[in-house]
Parts: C-alpha cells; sequence; structure tokens
C-alpha cells in the first residue's frame, strides 16, 4: 500500500553535490524542499573520524562508502553483438551512495572545461572539416557556451574554496597558472596546494621541455577559509587518504563541508535517508511530472507529490530512473532514434610508472591530497594541432600521485615476479623512489553511435526492475590518442631523471575490472534539438517540462578533464533560470 | 608485549563489533544530526583459533602465505606476519561470502573484460582449492601432502598454477592463486587489526607511516626520509606511557 | 504606560461583561496583554533560558515540562509551564508566580528545589517577573502532568529545603553599583540575575550551595565542567577581549573556542538571540571579575607519561588542533588557550575525548564542528596521558590525570547514556 504525502513544491532525487546546490538555490527562492536520498546520512566526525578513516582495507579495497551492487547495478558488455552481463563488484567506476554523493569521497579535483568543449562538433568541423571526424563519432555542441557559465564555475570554486593558481584572468594570461584556460573573472579563492617532492620535480622536467605546467585545481585546501554560506572549512593535511575516503578534517570540499551546514536549518527544507527513489511519476499525457515514488528501509512504499522534480543522482541512476519512469524516448543505437541512453561516455585513462635511484630520490609517496599535483593542458581538447596524428580530443596529465597507501602502490619494475623473495625485495627496494601516478593522463572520450545506456532484458534489481545495461568499447580515435598522450607523458618522467619508465598506454577492450575515474558521463544529454537531446540547454526535460535532470549524464561528450566543475557549474546555470524565469512561469523554457 | 595486549584489549572491545546498528531510514530536518556513540567503528580481527579455516587448511594456507612472501631476514615472511589469520577472519566474514555483492542468477561465462561472473564465493573457492590443492600434491608427489613439500617443492607447484600448466580440477586454478597472491599481499599491507602485518612489519620494510594524518610539515621538505615508526589504527608503542 | 486607576477600572467591566478573562489576573497589576511587557517578558525568557529546563524533552512544546535535570542528589523534573489551567501554571496568580521565582516558594507553601535557580531569579525585579507571566501566558497551553518531585529520601523532603535557604538564598532585588557604569550594572544584573551563569559556573558546597567566595571560578556539572569565567590566567577569560567573549556568545564560536555540551544549548536558545548590548556588558562585567593566576611548574616534556601523550596527540590530535596546539579559528578550537583544557578539573576534556561533541551552529556560525570520539580507541592510560600532555604544554600547568580519572569518567558516561 502506497502511502500518499503532503505535496511539496520541489522534490529532490539525491542528495549530493547537485541536490545540495539546488535545494540551497530552491529554499533560498521560498520553496518548500524535500531531498530524498537512497544511502545513509553521514558527516565527519561520526563517519569519516581521522582515527579510523585511515584504512586502505575498509574503504579503497573494500568499497565501503559506495553503494553495494546488491543495491543496484548495471550489466555491461562492449559490443552489441555480446550479451551482457552483471557487473557483480565494481571495478571500473565507483558509484557513490548516500548524502553527499560522489562528494564525499571525490579526489576534489576542479577543472573547468575549455570554451571549445562547448562548441565541440562546430569547432572541430570548422577546423578539420567534417571528414577529419569518425563517420559513428556523435560529439554535439552543448547549447551553452563557457562564457555563460563562467560565472557559474567561479560560485562553484568559491563555495568550495578551490585551492589554484589563475592561469588567464579575463583574457590575459597569467604566470603558473594554465594558459589553456577559458578567461576567468577573478583568481581562485585561496592559493594553490604545496606541491611534495616528485610533484614539484615534474613541473620543473615540464618545464624544462617547453611546457607550462601549473598546480592542478584543488578543493583539499590550501588554507582555512570560510565561504559564502558561512560555512568554515579546514587546511589539508596531506594525509594521502582523500579519494575513495571521507575528509576527517573538514578540509576537503564536499555538500557536508559547504553546504549541508546551512541548508539543515532551514524551516523549508527536509532530508530523508536511506529512502529508494524508484520512480517519477507523471500525469496522464506524460507531460506532467507530479511527483516521485520511493521506498523506506522497510520496505514501505511512499508517494511524494510535488510541483518540481529535480533528478540529481549519479549519472547511471539518472539515465535508470528516465528509462524505468518512461520519460523521453529510449534511445536505439540501430535506428538511430530516441534520447534516453544516448551518447554515453567514460574517460581514457592512462599511467606511467617510473624507477628512480633509490640512493639520490626519496619520494615519500604518502605526503599527497586528493588533487595534487602538478599537470600540463597542451594536448587537452583541441589546444594543438590535431591535423597530422589522425584523432581528436586530449586530455591533461600530470604527476598527480595522490597517496603511497601499500596495498595499491607496490610498484616494481617490469619483468618482477608477482610473490615471493624477488617480488618482496624489489617492493623493499622500490616503494619510496618509484612513481605510480594513477590517472596520469586524463584524456577525453567521446561520443558514439554504439556506445550507450538501455534496459536488461535479463537482469532485475532488488525491486524485480531492469537493471540499466552499458554498452562500451573504446574506439580507435581515443586509443591513438591515449597512445600520443601516454608517449608525450612518459618523455617528461624521463626528463626528471627516471633510470626506467614503463607506459600503460589504455587499450580496447574496454574493461570492466579496471578502474578509470567515476566519470560516467551523458545518455540525458542537453542540447538545442530535442530529436538529438534529452534537455534543453537549461537542463530542463524536453518532454516533461517540470522535471530537469543535473549530473554529468547532460554532457554530450566527456572532455579532458574531471567533471565535477562542470556539473556543478550546471547546476548554477540551471537554478539560476528555474528562479528567475521558470518559477515566474512554469513551462518549457526554450522552444526548439 | 604490550603492542600484542593492546590489539587483544580493542578487539576485546568496541573495536570488535560493529557499532552502528541496523540502519533505518530517518529524516534530517533543523540541525546536523549528531549523537554520541555512533561511529562507524572497524571489525578489527579477533585473536584466537582458525574462525574459517579447519586447522590443516590453516597450516596450508599459512606454507602458501611463507611462499608468497617468504621470510628473510629482515622482515617477516607471510605466516609470521599473520597473513593466513588475516585471510582467515576474512573469509569469515562479508568478503568470504561476496556480501553486497549482486548475486543473483543466470551465471554466464562472459569476456574476461566484464568481470568475475563465479557463483562460488571466496569462501568455497578456498575451500575447493585447497582440497583440490592437497589431492594434487598427494599424486604428484608420492603420496605428500602440500604442507609436507620442500619449499623448492612448492614453489614450482605455484608457478605451475601461475602459468597454467598445473591445473586443478573444479575451478579456475590460474585465477584462484591470482587471487590468493593479492588476499595475502593485502593482509600483508592492511592495517594490523586485520590480523596481518604485524607489528606493521610491512610497512616498516617500505617505510610507510600507516595511519599518520599530518603532513604539512613536511610537504616542503622535499628527499627527506620520513624519520618517524608507522602507527595504526591500534597505534604504536610510543603511546603507552608504561613501555620501558 | 497607563495609569493604575485606568487599568482597575476596566478589567471588572471585562469579567461582567463575560468575555473571557482569567480572572485570576484581574486580581494583579500590569496589563497582561500589553505587547511592549509581554515582549520584555520574552527577551527576559530567552535570557534566563527557561527553555533549557522547561522545554518538553522532544523540544516539540516549549514550556510543556517534563525534563529531569540532573543534580548531585537525584533528579528534578522541571514543570509544565504553559497556561495550561490544570497540568500548567495557567491557574496560578502573579504574586505566586513571583514567590516561586524570587522566593523559592511554591503556591501551596512547599520550597522550590534550586535545580530552579531561584537564588539568581530572586534578583530580578517584579516587573521583570510580571513581565515573564505576560510572556508565558501567551504561549500555547499544553496539557502535560509532571510528577516533578522525584529525588530520592531524604532529599525529596521539602521542608527541609528551609535549612538551605537559611545558608544560601539571600532573597532581593539586584541592587546597582553607583560606582560602575550603566553598562556594568546591566552586565551584572544579566549574570547574576536571568543569565544566572553561576548556577553552572561558581562552585558549590556539599549541599549544592554556591560558594560565593569563590564566584564563578568552575564548577563540574551534568558531566561537563563549566570553566572559570573570571579572569584567571590561564583557566579563565584573561586572554579573551570583550569582542571574543561577545562573539562566543552571539555565535557559540570564537578564535579560540567552540560551545559545545550544555553551553551549546544555552548559546542556542538564549544568547545567541539576545541583544548585543546586552552581550556586550555582560562582557563588560565578567572582564571586570578579579581573577587570580597561578604560577604551577608544568609536568617535565621527558616524564613518560608525557612522552606517551606526545606520541597519541601527533598521530591523532595534531591533524586538526595543530603540532602548536592552535587549531584553526572558528572551527578546531585552541587548546594553547583553552579553559576547557586547563580547569582544575578535567572533566571536560576527558569526556570530550572519550565520546567526542558537536559544537554548536548558529546562524552566524553555521558549521557546527564535531569531534570524534577516541574512547574506543584508547584505553584509560592513553587518555590519561593524551590529556595530561595537552594540560602541561604551551604554557599550560594543570594537575595530570590519572587513568582512575578516565576509568571513573566512563563509568559515568555509560551511566548516563
Amino acid at each position: 500500500m502506497t502511502t500518499r504525502l503532503p505535496a511539496k513544491d520541489a522534490v529532490i532525487v539525491g542528495l549530493g553535490w547537485t541536490g545540495s546546490i539546488l535545494a540551497n538555490e530552491l529554499t533560498d527562492a521560498g520553496l518548500d524542499v524535500v531531498a530524498i536520498e537512497r544511502g545513509p546520512w553521514r558527516n565527519s566526525a561520526t563517519d569519516f573520524a581521522p582515527n579510523y578513516a585511515q584504512d586502505e582495507l575498509r574503504y579503497r579495497i573494500r568499497h565501503e562508502l559506495f553503494l553495494r551492487p546488491a543495491q543496484t547495478t548495471f550489466t555491461f558488455r562492449n559490443k552489441m553483438a555480446q550479451t551482457a552481463l552483471p557487473i557483480r563488484n565494481w571495478g571500473a567506476f565507483m558509484p557513490p551512495n548516500g548524502v553527499g554523493g560522489g562528494g564525499v569521497h571525490w579526489n576534489a579535483e576542479t577543472w573547468r572545461f575549455l570554451p571549445t568543449d562547448f562548441t565541440l562538433r562546430s569547432h572541430l568541423t570548422q577546423r578539420y572539416g567534417a571528414k577529419f571526424l569518425p563517420a559513428d563519432m556523435t560529439i554535439q555542441d552543448w547549447g551553452v557556451t563557457y562564457d555563460e557559465l563562467e560565472p557559474h564555475y567561479d560560485r562553484f570554486e568559491y563555495l568550495c574554496g578551490t585551492s589554484g593558481t589563475a592561469g588567464n584572468l579575463k583574457g590575459r594570461i597569467q604566470p603558473g597558472g594554465n594558459p589553456f584556460e577559458g578567461p576567468r573573472s577573478r583568481p581562485y579563492p585561496t592559493p594553490a596546494q604545496q606541491q611534495p617532492f616528485s610533484h614539484t620535480l615534474f613541473g620543473k622536467a615540464a618545464q624544462g621541455l617547453g611546457y607550462k605546467p601549473f598546480p592542478q585545481p584543488s578543493g583539499n585546501l590550501s588554507r582555512a577559509y570560510v565561504n559564502p554560506l558561512g560555512v568554515r572549512m579546514g587546511p589539508c593535511t596531506y594525509c594521502g587518504y582523500c579519494e575513495w575516503f571521507g575528509c576527517a578534517n573538514y578540509s576537503k570540499a564536499s555538500p557536508q563541508t559547504t553546504i549541508l551546514p546551512v541548508l539543515v536549518r532551514k524551516p523549508n527544507f527536509l532530508a530523508r535517508d536511506l529512502c529508494e527513489v524508484t520512480r517519477i511519476n507523471v500525469d496522464g499525457s506524460g507531460g506532467r511530472a507530479t511527483g516521485v515514488t520511493y521506498v523506506d528501509s522497510s520496505g514501505q512504499e511512499f508517494e511524494q507529490p510535488a510541483q518540481l522534480v529535480i533528478l540529481c543522482a549519479y549519472t547511471i541512476f539518472n539515465l535508470q530512473l528516465l528509462l524505468l519512469s518512461k520519460i523521453g524516448t529510449p534511445y536505439d543505437p540501430t535506428s538511430n532514434r530516441g534520447v534516453i541512453g544516448r551518447n554515453f561516455t567514460h574517460q581514457t585513462i592512462s599511467d606511467v610508472e617510473s624507477f628512480f635511484d633509490s640512493s639520490k630520490f626519496i619520494f615519500n609517496p604518502f605526503i599527497a591530497s586528493g588533487a595534487i599535483g602538478m599537470c600540463i593542458d597542451e594536448f587537452n581538447g583541441d589546444n594543438f594541432d590535431h591535423g597530422p596524428h589522425g584523432f581528436v580530443g586530449g586530455g591533461y596529465m600530470g604527476q598527480v600521485q595522490t597517496n603511497g597507501r601499500p596495498i595499491e602502490t607496490t610498484p616494481v619494475p617490469p619483468g618482477t615476479p608477482k610473490w615471493g623473495a624477488k617480488w618482496k625485495q624489489a617492493v623493499r627496494e622500490n616503494y619510496l623512489s618509484a612513481l605510480k601516478p594513477g590517472t596520469g593522463v586524463h584524456g577525453s572520450m567521446y561520443s558514439y553511435r554504439d556506445v550507450y545506456v538501455d534496459l536488461d532484458p535479463t537482469y532485475k534489481d532488488r525491486f524485480g526492475r531492469p537493471l540499466a545495461r552499458i554498452t562500451l568499447d573504446f574506439h580507435e580515435n581515443e586509443i591513438r590518442q591515449n597512445r600520443f598522450l601516454t608517449d608525450k607523458f612518459a618523455q617528461i618522467f624521463q626528463a626528471m631523471g627516471a633510470k626506467q619508465v614503463v607506459k600503460q598506454y589504455r587499450l580496447a577492450p574496454y574493461d570492466i575490472n579496471d578502474y578509470q575515474t567515476t566519470h560516467l558521463c551523458g545518455g540525458a544529454i542537453m542540447g538545442t534539438d530535442p530529436k538529438t537531446s534529452a534537455l534543453n540547454r537549461y537542463l530542463q526535460s524536453w518532454d516533461v517540462p517540470n522535471l530537469f535532470v543535473m549530473g554529468a549524464s547532460a554532457f554530450p561528450q566527456n572532455a579532458g578533464y574531471n567533471p565535477t566543475g562542470t556539473l556543478a557549474a550546471l547546476a548554477y546555470w540551471s537554478a539560476d533560470a528555474i528562479r528567475t524565469r521558470y518559477l515566474k512561469n512554469p513551462g518549457p523554457l526554450v522552444h526548439a | 608485549m604490550s603492542h600484542i595486549r593492546r590489539r587483544e584489549v580493542l578487539a576485546g572491545t568496541a573495536l570488535v563489533l560493529l557499532r552502528q546498528a541496523a540502519a533505518k531510514a530517518g529524516v534530517i530536518a533543523g540541525e546536523l544530526p549528531w549523537a554520541p556513540n555512533t561511529e562507524s567503528l572497524p571489525t578489527a580481527a579477533r585473536p584466537g583459533p582458525w574462525f574459517f579455516f579447519t586447522t590443516a587448511e590453516g597450516a596450508a594456507i599459512e606454507a602458501l602465505a611463507d611462499r608468497i612472501i617468504p621470510p628473510d631476514p629482515e622482515t617477516l615472511g607471510g605466516k609470521d606476519a599473520g597473513c593466513a589469520v588475516f585471510l582467515d577472519r576474512q573469509l569469515a566474514g562479508p568478503y568470504g561470502h561476496n556480501e553486497g555483492h549482486y548475486n543473483a542468477g543466470p551465471f554466464e561465462k562472459g569476456v574476461e573484460q566484464q568481470g568475475p561472473q563465479n557463483p562460488d564465493t571466496p569462501a568455497v573457492t578456498y575451500r575447493k582449492a585447497l582440497a583440490a590443492l592437497d589431492e594434487y600434491c598427494l599424486h604428484a608427489h608420492g603420496g605428500r601432502s602440500w604442507v609436507e613439500l620442500s619449499a623448492q617443492d612448492q614453489d614450482e607447484l605455484l608457478h605451475g598454477l601461475e602459468s597454467g600448466t598445473v591445473v586443478l580440477p573444479g575451478l579456475d586454478a590460474r585465477k584462484f592463486f591470482e587471487n590468493l597472491v593479492r588476499d595475502i599481499q593485502q593482509g600483508f599491507f592492511a592495517d594490523p587489526i586485520y590480523g596481518g602485518n604485524r607489528d606493521m612489519c610491512a610497512w616498516k620494510m617500505i617505510g610507510f607511516p600507516g595511519a599518520h594524518y599530518d603532513y604539512r610539515e613536511w610537504v616542503g621538505r622535499h628527499n627527506e626520509r620520513w624519520p618517524h615508526p608507522p602507527v595504526g589504527i591500534a597505534g604504536r608503542p610510543a603511546w603507552n606511557p608504561d613501555r620501558s | 504606560m497607563r495609569d493604575r486607576a485606568g487599568k482597575y477600572a476596566a478589567l471588572p467591566l471585562l469579567c461582567l461583561s463575560g468575555a473571557l478573562c482569567n480572572c485570576a489576573t484581574a486580581q494583579s497589576g500590569g496589563d497582561q496583554q500589553d505587547f511592549a511587557l509581554i515582549d520584555r517578558g520574552r527577551y527576559l525568557t530567552v535570557a534566563a533560558d527557561c527553555a533549557a529546563c522547561h522545554d518538553d524533552p522532544d523540544g516539540h512544546h516549549p514550556f510543556g515540562g517534563g525534563r529531569a535535570i540532573q543534580t548531585p542528589f537525584g533528579n528534578v523534573v522541571a514543570p509544565n509551564i504553559t497556561p495550561d489551567r490544570e497540568t500548567g501554571i495557567g491557574a496560578m496568580t502573579e504574586a505566586q508566580f513571583d514567590a516561586v521565582l524570587r522566593r523559592g516558594k511554591l503556591p501551596d507553601g512547599r520550597n522550590v528545589y534550586p535545580a530552579m535557580p531561584f537564588p539568581y531569579y530572586t534578583r530580578m525585579s517584579e516587573t521583570d517577573v510580571r513581565a515573564i507571566r505576560a510572556y508565558l501566558g501567551t504561549v500555547a497551553p499544553v496539557a502535560h502532568t509532571v510528577a516533578s518531585d522525584q529525588l530520592p529520601f531524604p532529599f525529596r523532603i521539602r521542608a527541609s529545603m528551609w535549612v538551605w535557604d537559611a545558608l544560601y538564598f539571600k532573597q532581593g532585588d539586584f541592587k546597582e553599583s553607583p560606582s560602575q557604569s550603566p553598562q556594568w550594572n546591566r552586565g551584572a544584573y544579566l549574570v547574576e540575575g536571568p543569565g544566572h551563569c553561576g548556577a553552572c559556573h561558581t562552585p558549590k558546597g556539599m549541599l549544592g550551595g554556591d560558594k560565593t567566595d569563590q564566584a564563578l571560578r568552575g564548577y563540574s556539572i551534568q558531566g561537563w565542567f563549566a570553566p572559570d569565567l573570571t579572569n584567571d590566567r590561564p583557566r579563565g577569560l584573561a586572554d579573551w577581549s570583550n569582542e571574543d567573549i561577545v562573539e562566543y556568545l552571539a555565535s557559540g564560536h570564537n578564535r579560540f573556542a567552540a560551545a559545545s555540551g550544555p553551553m551549546a544549548e544555552e548559546v542556542s536558545h538564549s544568547s545567541s538571540q539576545m541583544r548585543r548590548a546586552d552581550l556586550e556588558a555582560i562582557a563588560v562585567y565578567l572582564k571586570n571579575q578579579a581573577g587570580a593566576t597561578d604560577n604551577d611548574k608544568p609536568l617535565s616534556p621527558k616524564d613518560p607519561v608525557m612522552v606517551a601523550g606526545a606520541a597519541i596527540y601527533a598521530d591523532l590530535c595534531s591533524a586538526c588542533h595543530k603540532p602548536d596546539g592552535s587549531g584553526v579559528p572558528y572551527l578546531f578550537p585552541d587548546l594553547a588557550a583553552s579553559a576547557s583544557v586547563a580547569s582544575r578539573e578535567p572533566t571536560t576534556l576527558i569526556r570530550v575525548v572519550l565520546e567526542g561533541a558537536q559544537s554548536v551552529a548558529t546562524a552566524k556560525e553555521p558549521t557546527g564542528p564535531a569531534m570524534p570520539a577516541f574512547g574506543w580507541q584508547l584505553n584509560d592510560a592513553q587518555v590519561a596521558a593524551v590529556t595530561t600532555y595537552v594540560r602541561n604544554s604551551w604554557h599550560h600547568a594543570a594537575a595530570a590525570v590519572s587513568a582512575g580519572d578516565v576509568k571513573e569518567a566512563r563509568r559515568t558516561l555509560n551511566a548516563a547514556n
């Protein structure tokens, strides 16, 4: 039996970054808002205390902060010809769960996309000609420009206290920053983090090769900070237990450390944890959302009516909910029709391990934060001429090694046995003088016709509903891109004085076992044409005007950067449109 | 030794218990929820006899651990470091039963890139594998079991598992060995509260400070060795005023 | 303000007309529906923090009663002070209400237990008490029967309170000091009257009466140590400026300290809602209280307890409180300047280490950072070592904490939870 609750002005599905941003904006506008979160409430002192947060086995290996696949998972296959099988335990990406979402255990790498990333198809076509792009590449322009998003990027960075060195202030290139970035209106709110030894050396070597290295923009703060909401954060202590873990000393930007203390005090806000939204309800016409249905931890079902529904869950959860609620036409790759599930992407990541003379180099890899590192952006986006190379896209690269946690960080030279006395000795000898950046090459993944999400025909979740099915493989374009970037990356380690450099190219087929960031994007993309996008440029559903869908699911393709900065900027951009235009006159904000 | 006593003390009290009661859906409004004694404490390995392994299995795993991480004059081997204890407690717990995994069928064999699709849990697999290993040894090594082989013969057998030349019926021996190496090495490097890495020997071997959390004064000290002994969740000897 | 004749003339008319009226109030002076009076009463109720004791346990029914107030002698349960006639104070006359607050006497002649701080409220004027009564008359009546008498024998014999009253109760309005400024006097009135700071912060004797010669020098209550509020260095407010005091009372946080436990409640319900001028007056008064300066010697850093404490501090505490104890202003308390660290009794320090604590979140300072718990991880000797270490570092010199102290603190905390 479903209990119908009193109506709210707005219901927000998922209380992560975008859910918190939207809840705060809408409550400020006077709306009565309820946020419904599948996972538990979490907070620093009780859940990430500094006396047990430093537990690699529990949090990194056993994934304790993440969603349990038993609760929901996806099926996966590389190609349409295969049968998709369940992801029984996470590998390639780590779906979040709980209040704060991915914002709790992210690295806090806080990037902006390039201006050309937003007009990608137009730009690349103009520069290289349409034939330069693979025929089955389905990249699109976003419908919004960098300049339109700039104030909202700024807003997010000042919310977080992001630590960095500006590279482009109002069009003037600044020394020490990223010379390729889009113009920013003002500097970062706090200075860049200090860089440990190997990261500094990388920067010097890169500079020697003619690049312009800069410190990675970091949501792990370089100093104590109070944000515009009055919430305070502390300085990062470079503990090396950042990504995969909660921060124990209030120094990593997260919904908990930046928004929630203010949000929960508002009388017009309420959050429900451990409640899973199972459906977005629409009226008989299919053109208006009436609210959501959710199930609590006892299995009781509730209906939450609302005037406005904001879907703020992680990428694939958004897609699954849209598909199961029959909102928007599901994408069919064969006919190339439909929108939900289209233009699904991940990231193209590779690494380079390097070994140095242990009598000359003591790297102390355990001194690091999640967003540490010196990076170069010469090979990102269209920052270089792709003409001779036969691919498009790129990424930043850097010595971004975030930790020396031993279970995952015992690099040994190639040819070393994987066990036994020689293995033990090699680990002993190399731990302090080897480098393993991790996501060292952080390349884009553009979208393709045969990479998409739909519903699985066989496997079900605990409610008996079809799981989302991922069909994903690398295309030649990304393989070439990665080879090119990885070779460049390796040269820098060589220049640092490594005695041995080991390239680990990203190769097809895409492997669900191998962690490659949690940057799944697309599937409910924004755009200018309802035939090829699910949302308009304000992230409003073309089909259901009182439904807005936040997150990286809106990205028509993924760029060579971490997505959080951009999805947060889009959330502020969308919230602004809701507050200044939609609420005054509910209805479609764009007429296609 | 006071350090062991500490582990026992911790293991005998709250550390062993999952402090968090079964979570119930709640409402957050008005203020940040906080109450004392609501931490999510780790589940430490309790000292004592095997929880999962039989005596024979335990001995076999100890011998395996000592081949994967042999003892040397500087650092304990896998057995003395407690890796078998680690694995025993892990197999007795959620890891052993694939708790939280998606365990619904049908179980189809896919490609490697689609991840493990094995209905057998680690607990089942280890049991099968250890039995099969002994069975193999009895036949191939003149009636001797795995623990009775010489170190050299053991190594040779393990190389065979690794390369696929030694096949064990009823399971993917190569995959089993890969996972075994991973599990033993994880136990070696995990926090000592989980049973392995005894006295933080593995961390001392590589120079890893453990659970230390504040490096602000060290970020700028490039190319300098970290001078302090490691610390774990259960602390380190220097925490005790009564140590001499 | 209306003259008395006008008031008395008006009310009997209202009664005769049959209009709903509380005939008991017709006998009293003052128009109970005068906005200025009611608002004054509301403010005084905030300053006196009636809600802290008299709100119902869930906080859903303001002033509905039912909370157990822990005293060294047992629990006293706060009554329902909403205007409900059967279960609240609706039937009480103004004179009777005044007698409770300013003379410690219930309407039936029994004595009030000083868990109700009438020895402080006695300093309020009759007008002020009337104003409080007027305000309480406007809150929603709550039907909630509260059994107030829950003290064990012999303390439940209220009659014996006359002895206590004779020893410790000095009835009478607040007397201004002509030689002091109006601001000082206002601060004194607030601290010694409705604010009743000494009820927690003044040491008490065996029978629970204030040791008036040690006013505001700190007292252990409900498992916390309410620190010294005089200008004691280092146990009191010597290093706090007036502005530090005002900030702390207004937001729960300043550059040194964070209010948690009972003080978090006080800030939340009371001082964060008081006028800034009043908080400034309180600061003036407190900064005028002479304090001692001890020249105790700290424990040697070489002492094995200090060495162990230093190791624990470096591994567990420094990531928030910094190696030099200075913390992060408004986020992690400055241990080097902390009264809770330096207090004679380490009650607060021990319990915060064992159980953690959440600091107060206010509109001005919404962060509400919380201290995590270490009691599950550290044994008694280790807690004793690290607390002794902070109590003897960075210019602090305070008595060492023993493992026995910690064991006792655990016992108390477990009993309370």
